[in-house]
Protein backbone atom coordinates (compact mmCIF):
# COMPACT_ATOMS: atom_id res chain seq x y z
CA UNK A 1 0.00 0.00 0.00
CA UNK A 2 3.11 2.77 1.35
CA UNK A 3 4.81 1.50 -2.23
CA UNK A 4 1.61 1.99 -4.44
CA UNK A 5 1.15 5.78 -2.20
CA UNK A 6 4.68 6.79 -3.24
CA UNK A 7 4.42 5.71 -6.71
CA UNK A 8 1.31 7.45 -7.02
CA UNK A 9 2.22 10.72 -6.04
CA UNK A 10 5.22 10.32 -8.37
CA UNK A 11 3.18 10.06 -10.87
CA UNK A 12 1.26 12.86 -9.72
CA UNK A 13 5.10 15.08 -10.07
CA UNK A 14 5.46 13.76 -13.48
CA UNK A 15 2.11 15.02 -14.76
CA UNK A 16 3.08 18.11 -13.48
CA UNK A 17 6.12 17.86 -15.94
CA UNK A 18 5.09 16.45 -18.76
CA UNK A 19 1.79 16.55 -19.13
CA UNK A 20 -1.31 14.04 -18.34
CA UNK A 21 -0.61 11.56 -21.01
CA UNK A 22 2.57 10.29 -20.14
CA UNK A 23 1.61 10.76 -16.71
CA UNK A 24 -1.09 8.16 -17.37
CA UNK A 25 0.99 5.85 -18.95
CA UNK A 26 3.35 6.47 -15.79
CA UNK A 27 0.84 5.27 -13.93
CA UNK A 28 1.14 1.60 -12.33
CA UNK A 29 -1.89 -1.05 -12.77
CA UNK A 30 -4.33 1.74 -13.78
CA UNK A 31 -7.91 1.25 -12.17
CA UNK A 32 -10.19 -0.51 -14.54
CA UNK A 33 -12.76 1.65 -15.77
CA UNK A 34 -16.02 1.44 -14.78
CA UNK A 35 -19.85 2.93 -15.16
CA UNK A 36 -22.44 2.97 -13.45
CA UNK A 37 -24.84 0.09 -14.63
CA UNK A 38 -27.95 1.52 -16.13
CA UNK A 39 -31.50 -0.56 -16.24
CA UNK A 40 -33.80 0.74 -19.24
CA UNK A 41 -36.90 0.30 -17.45
CA UNK A 42 -39.44 -1.18 -20.20
CA UNK A 43 -42.60 0.68 -21.30
CA UNK A 44 -46.04 -0.46 -19.18
CA UNK A 45 -47.54 -2.03 -22.29
CA UNK A 46 -44.67 -4.15 -22.78
CA UNK A 47 -44.27 -5.20 -18.88
CA UNK A 48 -48.17 -5.80 -18.85
CA UNK A 49 -48.19 -8.31 -22.28
CA UNK A 50 -45.13 -10.12 -20.17
CA UNK A 51 -47.10 -10.78 -17.19
CA UNK A 52 -50.37 -11.81 -19.20
CA UNK A 53 -47.66 -14.44 -21.25
CA UNK A 54 -46.68 -16.05 -18.25
CA UNK A 55 -50.02 -16.56 -17.19
CA UNK A 56 -51.55 -17.89 -20.25
CA UNK A 57 -48.19 -19.93 -21.28
CA UNK A 58 -48.89 -21.58 -17.58
CA UNK A 59 -52.36 -22.20 -18.26
CA UNK A 60 -51.52 -23.50 -21.61
CA UNK A 61 -48.68 -25.99 -20.01
CA UNK A 62 -50.85 -27.19 -17.40
CA UNK A 63 -53.99 -27.74 -19.77
CA UNK A 64 -51.80 -29.58 -22.83
CA UNK A 65 -49.54 -31.91 -19.66
CA UNK A 66 -53.46 -32.83 -18.02
CA UNK A 67 -54.68 -34.17 -21.36
CA UNK A 68 -51.05 -35.58 -22.24
CA UNK A 69 -50.93 -37.12 -18.94
CA UNK A 70 -47.75 -35.90 -17.62
CA UNK A 71 -49.90 -33.84 -14.92
CA UNK A 72 -52.52 -36.19 -12.98
CA UNK A 73 -55.81 -34.29 -13.68
CA UNK A 74 -57.26 -36.20 -10.89
CA UNK A 75 -55.24 -34.38 -8.30
CA UNK A 76 -54.51 -31.36 -9.91
CA UNK A 77 -57.58 -30.75 -12.16
CA UNK A 78 -57.36 -28.53 -15.40
CA UNK A 79 -58.01 -25.58 -16.75
CA UNK A 80 -61.23 -25.92 -18.75
CA UNK A 81 -62.77 -27.98 -15.85
CA UNK A 82 -62.05 -25.61 -13.81
CA UNK A 83 -63.09 -22.61 -16.29
CA UNK A 84 -66.75 -25.53 -16.61
CA UNK A 85 -66.64 -25.60 -12.92
CA UNK A 86 -66.79 -21.50 -12.51
CA UNK A 87 -69.94 -21.34 -15.10
CA UNK A 88 -71.75 -24.18 -13.18
CA UNK A 89 -70.97 -22.48 -9.70
CA UNK A 90 -71.42 -19.08 -10.32
CA UNK A 91 -74.91 -20.26 -12.32
CA UNK A 92 -76.15 -22.33 -9.44
CA UNK A 93 -76.49 -19.18 -6.99
CA UNK A 94 -74.53 -20.97 -4.56
CA UNK A 95 -71.97 -18.66 -5.11
CA UNK A 96 -73.09 -15.50 -4.61
CA UNK A 97 -74.66 -17.08 -0.90
CA UNK A 98 -71.19 -18.07 -0.06
CA UNK A 99 -69.30 -15.09 -1.38
CA UNK A 100 -71.79 -12.66 0.43
CA UNK A 101 -71.44 -14.76 3.94
CA UNK A 102 -67.66 -14.84 3.96
CA UNK A 103 -67.56 -10.88 3.42
CA UNK A 104 -69.98 -10.19 5.90
CA UNK A 105 -68.23 -12.38 8.77
CA UNK A 106 -64.82 -10.98 7.46
CA UNK A 107 -66.08 -7.30 7.54
CA UNK A 108 -67.61 -7.22 10.86
CA UNK A 109 -65.12 -9.00 12.39
CA UNK A 110 -62.88 -6.23 10.93
CA UNK A 111 -65.05 -3.46 12.28
CA UNK A 112 -65.59 -4.65 15.76
CA UNK A 113 -61.95 -5.98 16.27
CA UNK A 114 -60.29 -3.02 15.00
CA UNK A 115 -62.49 -0.70 16.42
CA UNK A 116 -63.23 -2.48 20.09
CA UNK A 117 -58.98 -3.18 19.83
CA UNK A 118 -58.21 0.15 19.75
CA UNK A 119 -60.27 1.81 22.33
CA UNK A 120 -58.94 -0.81 24.41
CA UNK A 121 -55.20 0.67 23.21
CA UNK A 122 -55.88 3.97 23.93
CA UNK A 123 -57.59 3.27 27.19
CA UNK A 124 -54.49 2.62 28.79
CA UNK A 125 -53.15 6.20 28.69
CA UNK A 126 -56.20 6.81 30.97
CA UNK A 127 -54.65 5.37 34.17
CA UNK A 128 -51.16 3.96 34.23
CA UNK A 129 -52.18 1.34 37.29
CA UNK A 130 -54.82 0.05 35.51
CA UNK A 131 -52.45 -0.32 31.69
CA UNK A 132 -49.88 -1.92 34.09
CA UNK A 133 -52.66 -4.79 36.00
CA UNK A 134 -54.49 -5.09 32.52
CA UNK A 135 -50.89 -5.00 29.86
CA UNK A 136 -49.68 -8.85 30.87
CA UNK A 137 -53.24 -10.28 29.65
CA UNK A 138 -53.51 -8.42 26.37
CA UNK A 139 -49.58 -9.52 25.84
CA UNK A 140 -50.79 -13.35 27.15
CA UNK A 141 -53.75 -12.97 24.73
CA UNK A 142 -51.58 -12.00 21.75
CA UNK A 143 -49.51 -15.36 22.63
CA UNK A 144 -51.67 -17.54 22.18
CA UNK A 145 -52.55 -18.32 18.31
CA UNK A 146 -56.34 -17.68 18.24
CA UNK A 147 -56.98 -20.02 15.75
CA UNK A 148 -56.17 -22.70 18.07
CA UNK A 149 -59.48 -21.09 19.95
CA UNK A 150 -61.52 -21.35 17.02
CA UNK A 151 -63.23 -24.88 17.74
CA UNK A 152 -63.83 -23.96 21.06
CA UNK A 153 -65.55 -20.38 19.70
CA UNK A 154 -67.86 -22.52 17.36
CA UNK A 155 -69.04 -24.16 20.26
CA UNK A 156 -70.25 -21.06 21.97
CA UNK A 157 -71.35 -18.99 19.17
CA UNK A 158 -73.38 -21.74 17.35
CA UNK A 159 -72.31 -22.79 13.52
CA UNK A 160 -74.04 -19.44 11.89
CA UNK A 161 -72.48 -16.08 11.20
CA UNK A 162 -71.45 -15.39 14.89
CA UNK A 163 -68.80 -17.59 15.35
CA UNK A 164 -66.83 -16.39 12.37
CA UNK A 165 -67.13 -13.11 13.07
CA UNK A 166 -66.38 -13.74 16.68
CA UNK A 167 -63.15 -15.47 14.82
CA UNK A 168 -61.90 -12.80 13.19
CA UNK A 169 -62.55 -10.54 15.87
CA UNK A 170 -60.23 -12.32 18.34
CA UNK A 171 -57.43 -11.95 15.63
CA UNK A 172 -57.71 -7.93 14.53
CA UNK A 173 -58.71 -7.19 18.22
CA UNK A 174 -55.44 -7.71 19.81
CA UNK A 175 -53.42 -6.37 17.09
CA UNK A 176 -55.29 -3.46 17.06
CA UNK A 177 -54.81 -3.01 20.92
CA UNK A 178 -51.35 -3.09 20.90
CA UNK A 179 -51.12 -0.68 17.86
CA UNK A 180 -53.32 1.81 20.02
CA UNK A 181 -51.20 1.12 22.91
CA UNK A 182 -47.88 1.79 20.81
CA UNK A 183 -48.90 5.05 19.96
CA UNK A 184 -50.13 6.02 23.67
CA UNK A 185 -46.80 5.10 24.89
CA UNK A 186 -45.22 7.19 21.98
CA UNK A 187 -46.69 10.41 23.23
CA UNK A 188 -44.58 13.02 23.88
CA UNK A 189 -45.10 13.85 28.02
CA UNK A 190 -44.32 17.27 27.50
CA UNK A 191 -47.36 17.64 25.04
CA UNK A 192 -49.50 17.01 27.49
CA UNK A 193 -48.11 19.57 30.09
CA UNK A 194 -48.56 22.05 27.34
CA UNK A 195 -52.00 21.13 27.89
CA UNK A 196 -52.67 20.80 31.17
CA UNK A 197 -50.60 24.24 31.43
CA UNK A 198 -54.19 25.61 29.32
CA UNK A 199 -56.03 24.26 32.21
CA UNK A 200 -57.40 21.13 30.37
CA UNK A 201 -59.42 18.49 31.54
CA UNK A 202 -58.05 14.90 31.24
CA UNK A 203 -60.99 14.43 28.74
CA UNK A 204 -59.96 17.78 26.41
CA UNK A 205 -56.28 16.40 26.99
CA UNK A 206 -58.11 12.73 25.75
CA UNK A 207 -59.94 13.98 22.86
CA UNK A 208 -57.87 16.72 21.63
CA UNK A 209 -54.02 15.28 21.60
CA UNK A 210 -54.24 11.82 22.56
CA UNK A 211 -56.89 10.35 20.04
CA UNK A 212 -55.13 12.46 17.13
CA UNK A 213 -51.70 11.22 18.25
CA UNK A 214 -52.61 8.21 18.06
CA UNK A 215 -54.78 8.00 14.52
CA UNK A 216 -52.39 7.12 12.58
CA UNK A 217 -50.64 3.93 14.00
CA UNK A 218 -54.73 2.82 14.35
CA UNK A 219 -54.37 3.56 10.52
CA UNK A 220 -51.54 1.88 9.83
CA UNK A 221 -52.81 -1.47 11.12
CA UNK A 222 -55.99 -1.97 8.73
CA UNK A 223 -54.44 -3.53 5.80
CA UNK A 224 -53.43 -6.32 8.35
CA UNK A 225 -56.66 -6.22 10.13
CA UNK A 226 -58.61 -6.66 6.85
CA UNK A 227 -56.64 -9.92 6.09
CA UNK A 228 -56.42 -11.26 9.43
CA UNK A 229 -59.92 -11.12 9.97
CA UNK A 230 -60.50 -12.83 6.08
CA UNK A 231 -57.97 -15.65 7.47
CA UNK A 232 -60.30 -15.73 11.00
CA UNK A 233 -63.75 -16.31 8.65
CA UNK A 234 -62.10 -18.72 6.83
CA UNK A 235 -60.61 -20.82 9.30
CA UNK A 236 -64.47 -20.46 11.64
CA UNK A 237 -66.29 -22.06 8.29
CA UNK A 238 -63.68 -24.76 8.17
CA UNK A 239 -64.31 -26.12 11.29
CA UNK A 240 -68.08 -26.11 11.19
CA UNK A 241 -70.27 -24.27 8.88
CA UNK A 242 -73.60 -23.97 6.66
CA UNK A 243 -71.95 -21.43 4.32
CA UNK A 244 -68.98 -19.53 2.77
CA UNK A 245 -66.15 -20.04 0.28
CA UNK A 246 -64.07 -21.48 3.31
CA UNK A 247 -66.92 -24.17 3.66
CA UNK A 248 -67.17 -24.37 -0.10
CA UNK A 249 -63.40 -25.48 -0.69
CA UNK A 250 -63.26 -27.75 2.31
CA UNK A 251 -66.37 -29.55 0.73
CA UNK A 252 -65.10 -29.66 -2.61
CA UNK A 253 -61.87 -31.04 -1.10
CA UNK A 254 -63.96 -33.89 0.63
CA UNK A 255 -65.55 -34.81 -2.25
CA UNK A 256 -62.44 -34.89 -4.59
CA UNK A 257 -64.00 -32.11 -6.47
CA UNK A 258 -60.99 -30.46 -7.08
CA UNK A 259 -62.09 -28.16 -9.94
CA UNK A 260 -64.46 -26.72 -6.50
CA UNK A 261 -61.46 -26.43 -4.73
CA UNK A 262 -59.74 -24.43 -7.76
CA UNK A 263 -62.90 -22.05 -8.30
CA UNK A 264 -63.18 -21.19 -4.56
CA UNK A 265 -59.76 -20.48 -3.86
CA UNK A 266 -59.60 -17.62 -7.10
CA UNK A 267 -62.96 -16.33 -6.05
CA UNK A 268 -61.83 -15.76 -2.31
CA UNK A 269 -58.33 -14.34 -3.69
CA UNK A 270 -60.74 -11.88 -5.67
CA UNK A 271 -62.62 -11.43 -2.77
CA UNK A 272 -59.39 -10.53 -0.41
CA UNK A 273 -57.56 -8.20 -2.87
CA UNK A 274 -60.99 -6.34 -3.64
CA UNK A 275 -61.26 -5.86 0.07
CA UNK A 276 -57.54 -4.95 0.80
CA UNK A 277 -57.67 -2.46 -2.29
CA UNK A 278 -61.21 -0.94 -0.47
CA UNK A 279 -58.83 -0.70 2.84
CA UNK A 280 -55.68 0.25 1.11
CA UNK A 281 -58.38 3.31 -0.33
CA UNK A 282 -59.82 3.93 2.63
CA UNK A 283 -56.59 4.44 4.81
CA UNK A 284 -55.11 6.73 2.26
CA UNK A 285 -57.83 9.04 2.44
CA UNK A 286 -58.43 8.75 6.27
CA UNK A 287 -54.15 9.80 5.71
CA UNK A 288 -54.88 12.95 4.09
CA UNK A 289 -57.07 13.73 6.61
CA UNK A 290 -54.61 12.99 9.46
CA UNK A 291 -51.80 14.91 8.98
CA UNK A 292 -48.48 13.56 10.78
CA UNK B 1 -47.42 50.70 42.37
CA UNK B 2 -46.58 49.46 45.50
CA UNK B 3 -49.26 50.10 47.36
CA UNK B 4 -50.87 46.40 45.12
CA UNK B 5 -49.78 43.17 45.61
CA UNK B 6 -47.26 41.96 42.85
CA UNK B 7 -48.69 40.64 39.61
CA UNK B 8 -46.49 37.49 41.14
CA UNK B 9 -45.21 36.15 43.73
CA UNK B 10 -43.18 33.60 44.62
CA UNK B 11 -42.75 33.04 48.12
CA UNK B 12 -40.26 30.74 49.53
CA UNK B 13 -40.68 28.13 47.13
CA UNK B 14 -38.36 25.14 47.48
CA UNK B 15 -38.58 21.86 46.13
CA UNK B 16 -36.72 18.44 47.08
CA UNK B 17 -37.19 15.53 44.75
CA UNK B 18 -37.29 11.73 46.48
CA UNK B 19 -34.69 9.74 44.37
CA UNK B 20 -33.59 6.03 45.02
CA UNK B 21 -30.13 7.65 46.27
CA UNK B 22 -31.76 9.59 48.86
CA UNK B 23 -33.78 13.23 49.24
CA UNK B 24 -32.33 15.60 46.03
CA UNK B 25 -32.98 19.24 46.95
CA UNK B 26 -33.66 20.62 43.08
CA UNK B 27 -35.08 24.44 44.59
CA UNK B 28 -33.63 26.18 47.61
CA UNK B 29 -36.34 28.34 48.93
CA UNK B 30 -36.96 30.92 46.16
CA UNK B 31 -38.90 34.04 46.99
CA UNK B 32 -39.36 36.30 43.28
CA UNK B 33 -41.74 39.07 43.44
CA UNK B 34 -42.59 40.56 40.04
CA UNK B 35 -44.49 43.62 39.38
CA UNK B 36 -47.30 44.06 36.41
CA UNK B 37 -46.00 44.67 33.39
CA UNK B 38 -42.36 43.40 33.66
CA UNK B 39 -39.78 41.66 31.62
CA UNK B 40 -38.04 39.37 34.15
CA UNK B 41 -35.30 36.80 32.91
CA UNK B 42 -33.95 34.16 35.00
CA UNK B 43 -30.23 33.27 34.05
CA UNK B 44 -28.29 30.44 35.46
CA UNK B 45 -26.01 27.44 34.15
CA UNK B 46 -27.84 24.10 32.95
CA UNK B 47 -29.53 22.26 36.14
CA UNK B 48 -30.25 24.72 38.38
CA UNK B 49 -34.42 24.61 38.74
CA UNK B 50 -35.10 27.01 36.36
CA UNK B 51 -37.74 24.47 34.43
CA UNK B 52 -38.64 23.08 37.88
CA UNK B 53 -39.80 26.66 38.82
CA UNK B 54 -41.83 27.02 35.71
CA UNK B 55 -43.53 23.80 36.12
CA UNK B 56 -44.63 24.96 39.70
CA UNK B 57 -45.58 28.55 38.87
CA UNK B 58 -47.42 26.63 36.00
CA UNK B 59 -48.84 24.43 38.63
CA UNK B 60 -47.87 21.30 36.74
CA UNK B 61 -45.42 20.63 39.80
CA UNK B 62 -46.50 20.60 43.57
CA UNK B 63 -43.58 22.43 45.58
CA UNK B 64 -42.37 20.73 48.46
CA UNK B 65 -42.69 24.28 50.69
CA UNK B 66 -43.63 27.69 49.81
CA UNK B 67 -46.34 29.28 47.88
CA UNK B 68 -47.32 30.63 44.32
CA UNK B 69 -49.37 33.79 44.51
CA UNK B 70 -50.82 35.46 41.37
CA UNK B 71 -52.23 38.94 42.12
CA UNK B 72 -51.95 38.15 45.94
CA UNK B 73 -54.30 35.07 45.25
CA UNK B 74 -52.58 31.73 46.04
CA UNK B 75 -52.44 29.75 42.88
CA UNK B 76 -49.92 26.84 44.30
CA UNK B 77 -50.98 23.73 42.01
CA UNK B 78 -53.97 25.26 39.72
CA UNK B 79 -53.07 24.80 36.39
CA UNK B 80 -54.28 27.49 33.46
CA UNK B 81 -53.30 30.39 35.55
CA UNK B 82 -50.37 31.58 33.78
CA UNK B 83 -49.06 31.14 29.87
CA UNK B 84 -46.79 28.72 29.70
CA UNK B 85 -44.31 28.10 26.73
CA UNK B 86 -42.19 25.07 26.85
CA UNK B 87 -38.76 24.86 25.47
CA UNK B 88 -40.24 22.81 22.45
CA UNK B 89 -42.67 24.47 20.52
CA UNK B 90 -45.21 21.59 20.88
CA UNK B 91 -47.23 22.52 17.48
CA UNK B 92 -49.77 19.92 16.85
CA UNK B 93 -49.00 18.42 13.50
CA UNK B 94 -52.58 18.03 12.23
CA UNK B 95 -53.60 21.17 13.29
CA UNK B 96 -53.31 24.27 10.88
CA UNK B 97 -51.24 27.35 12.31
CA UNK B 98 -54.42 28.54 13.12
CA UNK B 99 -56.12 26.18 15.05
CA UNK B 100 -52.79 25.70 16.64
CA UNK B 101 -52.50 29.45 18.03
CA UNK B 102 -56.05 28.89 19.32
CA UNK B 103 -55.50 26.33 21.38
CA UNK B 104 -55.62 27.52 24.80
CA UNK B 105 -58.92 29.68 24.04
CA UNK B 106 -60.85 26.19 22.58
CA UNK B 107 -59.68 24.48 25.94
CA UNK B 108 -61.40 27.65 27.36
CA UNK B 109 -64.69 26.73 25.96
CA UNK B 110 -64.65 29.73 23.36
CA UNK B 111 -66.08 28.64 20.23
CA UNK B 112 -64.26 27.40 17.45
CA UNK B 113 -65.25 31.00 15.01
CA UNK B 114 -65.08 33.47 17.52
CA UNK B 115 -61.63 31.92 18.81
CA UNK B 116 -60.42 32.16 15.03
CA UNK B 117 -62.17 35.68 14.22
CA UNK B 118 -59.50 37.19 17.40
CA UNK B 119 -56.81 34.93 16.23
CA UNK B 120 -56.82 36.02 12.46
CA UNK B 121 -55.63 39.74 12.61
CA UNK B 122 -52.87 39.04 15.26
CA UNK B 123 -51.47 36.10 12.82
CA UNK B 124 -51.73 38.87 10.33
CA UNK B 125 -50.12 41.93 12.38
CA UNK B 126 -47.22 39.20 13.78
CA UNK B 127 -45.54 37.93 10.65
CA UNK B 128 -47.42 34.99 10.47
CA UNK B 129 -49.98 36.28 7.19
CA UNK B 130 -49.88 33.54 4.95
CA UNK B 131 -49.10 30.79 6.89
CA UNK B 132 -52.73 30.99 8.52
CA UNK B 133 -53.66 27.82 6.73
CA UNK B 134 -50.66 26.22 6.69
CA UNK B 135 -49.60 22.94 8.61
CA UNK B 136 -46.66 23.19 11.09
CA UNK B 137 -44.31 20.87 9.13
CA UNK B 138 -43.88 23.57 6.54
CA UNK B 139 -42.82 25.91 8.49
CA UNK B 140 -39.20 27.20 9.51
CA UNK B 141 -38.17 27.13 13.48
CA UNK B 142 -38.35 31.08 13.66
CA UNK B 143 -42.05 30.69 12.44
CA UNK B 144 -43.02 27.65 14.44
CA UNK B 145 -41.65 30.02 17.27
CA UNK B 146 -43.97 32.55 16.75
CA UNK B 147 -46.77 30.50 16.12
CA UNK B 148 -45.88 28.69 19.96
CA UNK B 149 -45.77 31.82 21.44
CA UNK B 150 -48.76 33.73 20.18
CA UNK B 151 -50.63 30.35 21.39
CA UNK B 152 -49.31 31.29 24.91
CA UNK B 153 -50.12 34.86 24.15
CA UNK B 154 -54.04 34.20 22.72
CA UNK B 155 -54.23 32.09 26.21
CA UNK B 156 -55.23 35.56 27.54
CA UNK B 157 -53.36 35.27 31.40
CA UNK B 158 -51.26 38.38 32.70
CA UNK B 159 -48.51 36.59 33.40
CA UNK B 160 -46.27 34.01 30.64
CA UNK B 161 -43.47 32.25 31.06
CA UNK B 162 -40.93 31.64 28.29
CA UNK B 163 -38.64 28.48 28.76
CA UNK B 164 -35.63 29.28 26.30
CA UNK B 165 -37.86 30.10 23.19
CA UNK B 166 -34.53 31.22 20.93
CA UNK B 167 -32.60 28.50 22.18
CA UNK B 168 -32.53 26.30 19.05
CA UNK B 169 -32.35 29.46 16.54
CA UNK B 170 -30.01 30.35 14.40
CA UNK B 171 -28.50 34.15 16.17
CA UNK B 172 -29.77 36.21 12.73
CA UNK B 173 -33.32 34.82 13.23
CA UNK B 174 -32.77 34.99 17.00
CA UNK B 175 -32.29 38.62 17.06
CA UNK B 176 -35.42 39.20 15.24
CA UNK B 177 -37.31 36.89 17.28
CA UNK B 178 -35.78 39.14 20.13
CA UNK B 179 -36.85 42.52 18.46
CA UNK B 180 -40.72 40.85 17.60
CA UNK B 181 -40.85 39.77 21.21
CA UNK B 182 -39.88 43.21 22.64
CA UNK B 183 -42.66 44.79 20.39
CA UNK B 184 -45.27 41.78 21.27
CA UNK B 185 -44.44 42.57 24.83
CA UNK B 186 -45.03 46.17 24.84
CA UNK B 187 -48.47 46.05 22.67
CA UNK B 188 -49.98 43.21 24.91
CA UNK B 189 -48.84 44.80 28.41
CA UNK B 190 -48.19 41.44 29.70
CA UNK B 191 -45.81 40.35 32.65
CA UNK B 192 -43.10 37.98 31.08
CA UNK B 193 -40.51 35.95 33.16
CA UNK B 194 -38.00 34.65 30.73
CA UNK B 195 -35.14 31.60 31.27
CA UNK B 196 -32.21 31.90 28.92
CA UNK B 197 -28.40 30.60 28.94
CA UNK B 198 -27.96 33.50 26.69
CA UNK B 199 -26.83 36.68 29.32
CA UNK B 200 -27.03 39.13 26.68
CA UNK B 201 -30.56 38.22 25.23
CA UNK B 202 -31.44 38.14 28.97
CA UNK B 203 -30.19 42.18 29.45
CA UNK B 204 -31.22 43.34 25.95
CA UNK B 205 -34.91 42.33 26.89
CA UNK B 206 -35.37 42.75 30.48
CA UNK B 207 -36.21 44.94 32.58
CA UNK B 208 -34.54 42.98 36.31
CA UNK B 209 -32.35 39.95 35.65
CA UNK B 210 -32.02 36.69 38.05
CA UNK B 211 -29.04 34.97 38.02
CA UNK B 212 -29.46 31.59 39.42
CA UNK B 213 -26.91 29.39 41.29
CA UNK B 214 -26.59 25.41 41.18
CA UNK B 215 -27.03 22.34 44.19
CA UNK B 216 -29.56 23.41 45.12
CA UNK B 217 -30.84 25.67 42.61
CA UNK B 218 -31.16 29.26 44.07
CA UNK B 219 -30.75 33.17 43.14
CA UNK B 220 -27.82 34.70 43.98
CA UNK B 221 -28.25 38.13 42.57
CA UNK B 222 -30.68 40.34 41.50
CA UNK B 223 -29.71 42.95 38.44
CA UNK B 224 -31.71 45.59 37.62
CA UNK B 225 -31.35 46.96 34.08
CA UNK B 226 -31.76 50.41 33.76
CA UNK B 227 -31.63 50.78 30.24
CA UNK B 228 -34.16 53.26 28.62
CA UNK B 229 -37.10 51.49 26.17
CA UNK B 230 -37.39 51.30 23.70
CA UNK B 231 -33.89 49.36 23.02
CA UNK B 232 -31.98 49.51 19.96
CA UNK B 233 -29.52 46.72 18.88
CA UNK B 234 -26.98 49.83 19.17
CA UNK B 235 -27.74 49.81 22.98
CA UNK B 236 -25.94 46.30 23.76
CA UNK B 237 -22.20 47.93 23.14
CA UNK B 238 -22.81 50.68 25.13
CA UNK B 239 -20.80 50.88 28.57
CA UNK B 240 -23.90 50.40 30.94
CA UNK B 241 -25.21 47.31 28.65
CA UNK B 242 -21.47 45.94 29.08
CA UNK B 243 -21.16 46.56 33.19
CA UNK B 244 -23.86 44.98 33.76
CA UNK B 245 -23.16 42.13 31.46
CA UNK B 246 -19.74 41.55 33.06
CA UNK B 247 -21.14 41.76 36.29
CA UNK B 248 -23.99 38.68 35.28
CA UNK B 249 -20.72 36.56 34.02
CA UNK B 250 -18.57 37.20 37.12
CA UNK B 251 -21.18 35.58 38.67
CA UNK B 252 -22.16 32.85 36.68
CA UNK B 253 -18.04 31.86 36.90
CA UNK B 254 -17.59 32.29 40.84
CA UNK B 255 -20.93 30.27 40.59
CA UNK B 256 -19.64 27.44 38.30
CA UNK B 257 -16.05 27.23 39.88
CA UNK B 258 -17.91 26.92 43.10
CA UNK B 259 -20.29 24.40 41.98
CA UNK B 260 -16.95 22.44 40.53
CA UNK B 261 -15.53 22.83 44.07
CA UNK B 262 -18.08 20.77 45.76
CA UNK B 263 -18.11 18.04 42.89
CA UNK B 264 -13.95 17.63 43.64
CA UNK B 265 -14.99 17.71 46.98
CA UNK B 266 -17.69 15.19 46.80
Amino acid sequence: MAVQDTSRSLGATARLDRGQASAQSARPAAKPVRRLPVQKDWRAWALISAQIGILIGGLSLWEIGARAGWIDAFFWSQPSAIARTMALFFGSGDAWTDISFTFRSTIFGFLIGTTAGSLLGLSFWWSRNYAAIVQPYVICLESIPKLALAPLIILVFGIGLLSKVAVATALTLVVSTLTAYAGVKALDPDGEKLFYSLGASRLQVFRKLVVPFCLPWIISVLRVNIGLALTGAIVGEFIASQHGLGRAILYAGQTYDIALVWVAVLVLSTLAMVMYATVSWVESMLRKGVRQ
Amino acid sequence: MSSLAPKLCVADVSMTFQTPTGAFHALAPITLSIPQGRFVSLIGPSGCGKTTIFNIIAGLLEPTGGRVLIEGVDATGTIGRVGYMLQKDLLLPWRTVLDNVILGMEIQHVSLRAARERALPLLHRYGLAGFEYLYPNALSGGMRQRAALLRTLLFDTDVILLDEPFGALDAQTKLRMQEWLLQLWSDFNKTVLFVTHDVEEAIYLSDEVHVMGTRPGRIIANIPVPLARPRIRGSVLTGEFLAIKERCLELLHLEGTASEQINEAA
